[in-house]
């Protein structure tokens, strides 16, 4: 056995030993006993994302991948999908007090007016799904995605909710859903991390803990990524240092470790050995993938892309390469959706209008580039706010600014590939868009069915913290059996 | 694989064992199996068929079929032995589950003949006071007692200590451990020539005298405490707190006694007469969360920071997760749901409510600002007319405010609002307010308005009618006894800051009298606006004010000392008894569905007679710290264990209940934590003075085959163990082996090339600058929304929520970090520069290099190799035409000077990556 070789052994051998060997005894977690004697499966685990194992997927796999599209802010669902024409007919007209009664608002007090859709919507495709025309490149493409119209969550303030769709849990110190991803399967490609984060117009306002690791090791943490500049933090080398002075350098080091081995004994040493390698390994490797001049034109061109700038268009080619290199999760971020119609241009007429227009061109081109791959059918893509937005206006600021409040009973996502449904609508509103009325979806069900789809069974992927098995769902969710294919 | 399946034999064999002894034991023998088989639905989540066995007196009470489960001294009788029996699936325990195994049975069966007796878990047992350490044959070995503990479990494993640590690696562990940055290279010098017999013992005793150590040991309480420079959530809103940090600093180095320093966090405002330290101390619990996002409910957040609080204090001084129990009973241990709200009573009633401004807040003075404070107030005192003395204030800040009220100068902070709508806004610094919309106010608590005839707004605009303020009592729309139009005050230009362009606005005020809630409401003027004005501050004019009666020489002294800047810190109060809020239980944990009222109250596993029970904060904090509380020395003890050994004696530090791990010294446990509690009187020095000084803690690290068989988690302890440094250790050493610390005790959090501001950017106290640069990690000013990169990547938490322990991991991006970071890379640029100065020959230079880094010689292997990467860079660099390719340090140099720096400079990086650098060998 090579040294490195050796180190992936050690590694194992010490993740097994040090998180896993007495739950055993005590008999807690098949899980952990699965991890443990499929301890030789770990070999082929990327160190950056060590975890899975032979209990894991438990079961077969959908999807392999998942690209997650999460619009920070929260996007209004009435002018984008859910299509409601006596909505309409209300405009203007003071909200009923049965919609008021008992409920809590983040920003509308008194009684608001109901505010008709914004934007006009038409009938597309096989499945004859009413979209915006806010979107028209996505329309072209909606028979490929399931719908889900009765989305619901606990929150309605930004953070907690962002929180709760990423986390599980509306407070902060729970790993994201792409930590446990990449703690339940590893990832497949040994260069590169298992959990990619990208961001455009700013960042949503969780922060970095949206993609922290929790209270799983911090191998599991989200790595942000970058389309402008260096693409992962410290990854270029520093001023007078080369490439070929790197690698001699890294050479010494690890020999230099060799020799401490030697003497201490420590697997650690092994551990850092590999490591080391795989740093510079990543040197190269992610500054290939991240590079989108190597896309052809047309590609480009499909997605809108704009080299070297920082854009949500960049972000979706990219998350396309990062999946094809064997990324396991690529979380994208795009702030700004927060449409309270608070100032020229923040409402849900051109002000969402125009915030349409930076996604739509890259994500129809981000669903039929991941097609013609033949990569849609094992990649998972996601889409949604962490809320919806009111069919009342919030009458903030006067007449001129149209705009919705926070809103927390019912809002649209999408999902395809990865064994979902095409052309599919789950779930259905009440006439305006305020509640559900059938399809009811909570937040942790479309986490226990992302978890699903990768072959993992929402109850049995947990981890011991604090005496307690902690899971992504907690003590909730339902796989969404009905948009499976 | 084979050796996979090895461990689990090995670990079965180890279990079954226990069970062969006659007497049955219930927390070693059935305990496990009850945690592990029954309580997923007979405990305190689901009692089906009314049947719990989590506290004893359900375990022997009637079950919903009217059947006893465990009939005491017969098996046969029992419900509980004929239902693991039992022939059909269907009613066999456990449900829907494998059947127990015979083994597990057999251990059930005698236990309920035996008497099914009860015990407690060890946790919630009072440590033993008369533990004496077990006689050993190798008392040669031993240095204290506490060797004699670790030598007879050594023994029962069939191990034998490791030889002492040789004198470099020894003293550069002790310098990371007790101050957590090494020894510099004379000191290193120092110690190795100095063969005294105490010689060892002295730097102990020098390290426990030093500034630094409690640097050190604050930035392990950091993460208890949850300490970060901002407020967590959306906004993520600076927070200037620093000044708890420094408080724990100067407790550590003061050697505060454990007890009071916990207290004080806990309770300082309810001690008598609290000093300011005291009352600083208390912000221990404003480090929870706080959210400015716009439409957030203040009680909705109030209420998350009241239940985070309860569960850091159990976290923090008992080792026990409440957390879950806030929503049911606790699933493995005996809490009751209702426990955790009779503990949520003694928090309730801390004054602060999520406002923005979070008030309450303490003044203190810089300790310049304080001689100059304290200088203006002896000349207004000796200058004060008989009839303007009043009784002195406890507090520097509310002397001087008690003062310029009584003379009738006043001015008041515009952002120390207690309440406020939607649209209001702070500055980073939450030094200046401006409303966003139209028809946006705030609430003041409680002003004096006797005799106020004109109130002052300093305000900035750039409109030219930019908005009103309208003045109101007690209420929203309360009687109107003023306003005021706001006008331009500057230009408005791109990137000019015209926020602190003020100008006084004053208004007329209706004459009014006695103390009011005031309420000001903002209008928009010409126009609506982003930010229609700002207002930075209020003066209340007096009808008379009594400073008239004065000089101009004296007035303006009131003036200077109103101006004086004070530093402010978010503090606990409680609110006074009339305003007392009632606890409820929250109903399946959510604060909108309240269940029956509860009062204030310790858990019945403590076993307190209730008529003792403390009833307040100081009550409850002392209960803790008293020799009744079982759990809270093992805690701390352990805590402070870890820190030194890599691992607690109880593995899982967060949670000593059921489902943490077991002590592996037991004994020595307890010993310690009553020895702490009594001999030591609950001082931190002696206790790790005696920890360091042990001949368990001063073992080589290295391994040999044997011992890594045996014990390759050192469980046993029969070596020292080689642990990764912290993130903070590893930045601070980088800092003082290339000279670039800035050592620089206390203060304000700084910032480095590591501080991401965020959305609310770098507050005004923050230092900046160069002073700021390299000073340690403990004062990186901390961002919870984007904390420093460099923490994250070497497993520091986010501080969102208290931390007991890191998971130390080994990933790539850590090499990231060490190869290519701005300020290592600076680092690796200073040390070379001291390789060159070092001496003139390049061997000598190398060996310089490393035994800086290290603390001792460099072996004639390592050397070998650094002489190649040196030769190698060298050569590289010869070839080298252009200046923007060398490093900073050797651009400015000429000739083979210039290679020859560059070259060392890249050794220099090369021995800041070393494995043996970032682990304590």
């Amino acid at each position: 056995m090579d040294i490195v070789n050796e180190a992936h052994f050690r590694q194992s051998e010490y993740n097994t030993r040090r998180h896993f060997l007495k739950k055993c005894v005590t008999g807690m977690g098949a899980v952990t006993l699965g991890s443990m004697m499929g301890g030789a499966n770990l070999f082929a685990k990327n160190l950056l994302s060590p975890g899975g194992g032979a209990g894991m997927p438990h079961f077969v796999p959908k999807a392999k991948h998942v690209i997650y599209l999460h619009m920070a802010g929260a996007p209004s669902q009435l002018e984008l999908f859910d299509y409601k024409p006596e909505l309409q007919k209300m405009n203007g007209q003071s909200c009923p007090p049965s919609l008021l009664e008992g409920k809590r608002f983040a920003f509308i007090r008194g009684v608001p007016q109901m505010l008709g859709p914004q934007s006009t919507f038409k009938q597309y495709g096989e499945s004859r799904t009413w979209v915006s025309d806010y979107l028209p490149r996505f329309a072209e493409v909606a028979d490929e995605v399931t719908f889900l119209k009765s989305v619901h969550t606990d929150e309605f303030n930004h953070a907690p909710a962002q929180f709760l769709m990423q986390t599980g849990s509306p407070r902060t110190g729970r790993p994201s859903l792409g930590g446990w991803v990449t703690y339940g399967l590893g990832s497949p490609n040994e260069n590169l991390p298992g959990f990619v984060v990208l961001l455009s117009a700013g960042g949503p306002t969780g922060g970095k803990r949206l993609w922290g690791s929790g209270f799983l090791p911090t191998v599991h943490q989200g790595v942000q990524c970058q389309s402008t500049g260096t693409p992962v933090q410290n990854l270029g080398n520093p001023k007078g240092v080369d490439s070929k002075m790197r690698k001699k350098s890294v050479d010494i080091i690890n020999k230099i470790n060799e020799l401490e081995y030697q003497e201490a004994q420590d697997p650690e040493i092994l551990t850092r050995i590999s490591q080391y390698e795989m740093a510079f390994k990543m040197q190269t490797s992610v500054p290939k993938v991240m590079n989108i001049d190597s896309e052809p034109d047309y590609i480009q061109k499909m997605y809108g892309v704009t080299p070297g700038k920082n854009s949500f268009a960049n972000n979706c080619l990219l998350a396309r390469r990062l999946v094809e290199n064997g990324v396991r999760f690529v979380q994208l971020y795009d702030d700004g959706w927060d449409m309270h119609g608070a100032g020229p241009g923040g409402g849900v007429g051109d002000g969402l209008r125009r915030k349409c227009k930076q996604i739509d061109q890259p994500i129809s081109a981000l669903l039929m580039d991941l097609k013609q791959r033949g990569m849609l059918e094992d990649t998972l893509v996601v889409w949604g706010g962490e809320f919806g937005r009111t069919p009342m206006m919030e009458a903030r600021t006067g007449k001129n600014f149209l705009g919705r409040d926070h809103h927390n009973e019912a809002f649209t996502m999408w999902m395809t590939g990865g064994g979902i449904k095409k052309g599919h609508t789950h779930g259905e509103t009440d006439e305006i868009g305020y509640s559900a009325i059938s399809g009811k979806v909570h937040v942790h069900d479309i986490q226990a069915t992302i978890l699903n789809q990768l072959g993992l069974d929402h109850e049995r992927l947990t981890y011991r913290f604090q005496g307690r098995d902690f899971r992504l769902t907690d003590v909730h969710g339902n796989v969404i059996k009905d948009i499976l294919t | 694989m084979s050796k996979y399946i090895c461990l689990l034999l090995i670990a079965f064999f180890w279990s079954c064992q226990n069970s062969k002894d006659d007497e049955i034991s219930f927390n070693r023998d059935v305990r496990p199996i009850l945690n592990d088989k029954c309580l997923r639905c007979h405990g305190g989540v689901k009692a089906s068929g009314e049947f719990s066995l989590l506290f004893e007196e359900d375990a022997f009470g009637q079950t919903q079929s009217g059947a006893t489960a465990i009939v005491r001294g017969n098996h046969s009788k029992s419900e509980l032995y004929k239902r693991i029996v039992h022939e059909d699936p269907e009613l066999r325990m456990p449900f829907d589950a494998p059947a127990l195994t015979q083994k597990e049975i057999d251990v059930l069966v005698q236990w309920i003949d035996q008497g099914a007796k009860w015990e407690k878990h060890w946790a919630y047992v009072p440590p033993k006071r008369d533990i004496e350490p077990p006689t050993i044959d190798s008392l040669s070995w031993a240095k204290n007692k506490i060797d004699q503990f670790v030598y007879a479990k050594m023994q029962e494993k069939e191990l034998s200590p490791s030889p002492e640590a040789d004198k470099a690696t020894l003293l550069r562990r002790l310098y990371l451990d007790l101050i957590g940055i090494p020894p510099t290279h004379e000191e290193v010098k120092v110690f190795m020539e100095n063969s005294a017999e105490d010689a060892y013992e002295k730097e102990v005793d020098k390290l426990l005298a030093s500034s630094h150590f409690g640097e050190r040991w604050a930035a392990m309480w950091m993460d208890l405490a949850r300490y970060a420079d901002s407020k967590g959530y959306e906004k993520d809103s600076n927070r200037e707190i620093w000044k708890f940090r420094d408080y724990v600093i100067n407790a550590f180095n003061e050697d505060m006694p454990f007890d009071k320093f916990s207290i004080e966090q806990l309770a300082g405002d309810l001690l008598p007469n609290p000093t300011e330290q005291q009352l600083i101390a208390t912000a221990f619990h404003r480090n929870t969360l706080a959210n400015d996002e716009g439409g957030t409910d203040n009680e909705e957040f109030r209420i998350a920071a009241v239940v985070e609080r309860v569960a850091t204090t159990y976290e923090v001084w008992q080792g026990t997760t409440m957390a879950c129990v806030q929503c049911h009973s606790h699933p493995y241990d005996p809490f009751r749901h209702e426990e955790f709200y009779q503990s949520m009573a003694f928090f309730n009633n801390a004054k602060d409510n999520d406002s923005y401004f979070e008030e309450p807040k303490f003044f203190t003075y810089s300790e310049e600002n304080r001689e100059e404070v304290e200088s203006l107030l002896a000349y207004i005192d000796a200058e004060l007319l008989p009839e303007d003395a009043a009784p002195k204030e406890p507090y520097l800040y509310s002397e001087k405010e008690a003062v310029l009220t009584r003379l009738g100068y006043r001015m008041h902070e515009a952002e120390s609002f207690y309440e406020s709508s939607s649209f209001i806004e702070l500055d980073e610094s939450l030094s200046l307010l401006w409303q966003v919309q139209d028809s946006s106010w705030v609430k003041y608590d409680q002003i004096d308005l006797e005799n106020i005839e004109q109130i002052g707004f300093f305000a900035s605009a750039t409109i030219g009618y930019a908005g009103d303020i309208s003045i109101h009592l007690d209420s929203l729309k309360g009687k109107k006894i003023g306003a005021v139009k706001i006008t331009k005050t500057g230009e408005s230009k791109k990137g000019a800051d015209n926020r602190y362009n003020t100008r006084e606005f004053k208004a007329a005020i209706d004459a009014t009298e006695g103390k009011h809630d005031v309420y000001l409401r903002f209008f928009k003027g010409e126009r609506y606006d982003g930010h229609l004005f700002y207002l930075d501050k209020m003066r209340f004019y007096e009808r008379e004010p009594r400073m008239k009666l004065y000089s101009t020489a004296f007035n303006q002294k009131l003036k200077k000392l109103a101006e004086i800047p004070a530093t402010s810190t978010p503090i606990i109060q409680e609110l006074p008894p009339v305003e007392a809020r009632k606890t409820h239980l929250f109903e399946r944990g959510s604060w909108l569905t309240l269940g029956n009222e509860v009062e204030s109250g310790i858990p019945n596993i403590y076993g307190y007679p209730e008529t003792e029970e403390p009833k307040d904060r100081l009550a409850f904090a002392q209960w803790m710290m008293s020799e009744k509380n079982p759990l809270v020395a093992r805690v701390a003890v352990n805590r402070f264990w870890e820190q030194l050994f890599g691992f607690g004696l109880v593995e899982s530090m967060e949670e000593f209940g059921t489902q943490g791990e077991k002590p592996t010294h037991p004994e020595l446990l307890d010993w310690m934590a009553v020895r702490f509690e009594t001999t030591h009187d609950w001082h931190v020095k002696p206790l790790l003075r005696e920890l360091v000084l042990s001949a368990t803690y001063r073992q080589s690290s290295d391994a040999d085959v044997e011992k890594i068989e045996k014990d390759s988690r050192n469980q046993w302890l029969s070596r020292g163990f080689r642990t990764r440094l912290s993130a903070e250790q590893i930045r601070d050493q980088v800092l003082t082996v290339s000279g670039l610390l800035n050592p620089l005790v206390g203060g304000p959090s700084v910032t480095n090339s590591s501080v991401d501001g965020g959305w609310t950017g770098v507050p005004d106290w923050a230092v900046k600058g160069d002073s700021a640069k390299y000073r340690r990690s403990l004062y990186t000013l901390w961002k919870r929304v984007t904390p420093p990169n460099e923490m994250l990547t070497f497993d520091s938490p986010d501080r969102s929520v208290c931390t007991s322990r890191r998971i130390r991991t080994n990933t790539p991006l850590q090499a990231l970090n060490l190869l290519n970071d701005e300020t290592f890379f600076e680092a690796s640029n200073a040390l070379a520069v001291q390789m060159l100065q070092a001496d003139a020959d390049p061997e000598e230079q190398l060996m310089f290099g490393y035994a800086k880094v290290m603390g001792r010689k460099i072996s004639d292997k390592k050397l070998l190799l650094l002489k190649e990467l040196y030769h190698d860079a060298q050569e590289h660099f010869k070839q080298e035409k252009k200046d923007s390719n060398f490093p900073e340090a050797a651009i400015e140099r000429i000739g083979d000077e210039k290679n020859n720096l560059a070259a060392l400079v890249i050794v220099a990086n090369a021995l800041l990556n070393l494995d043996e650098f970032i682990v304590k060998g």
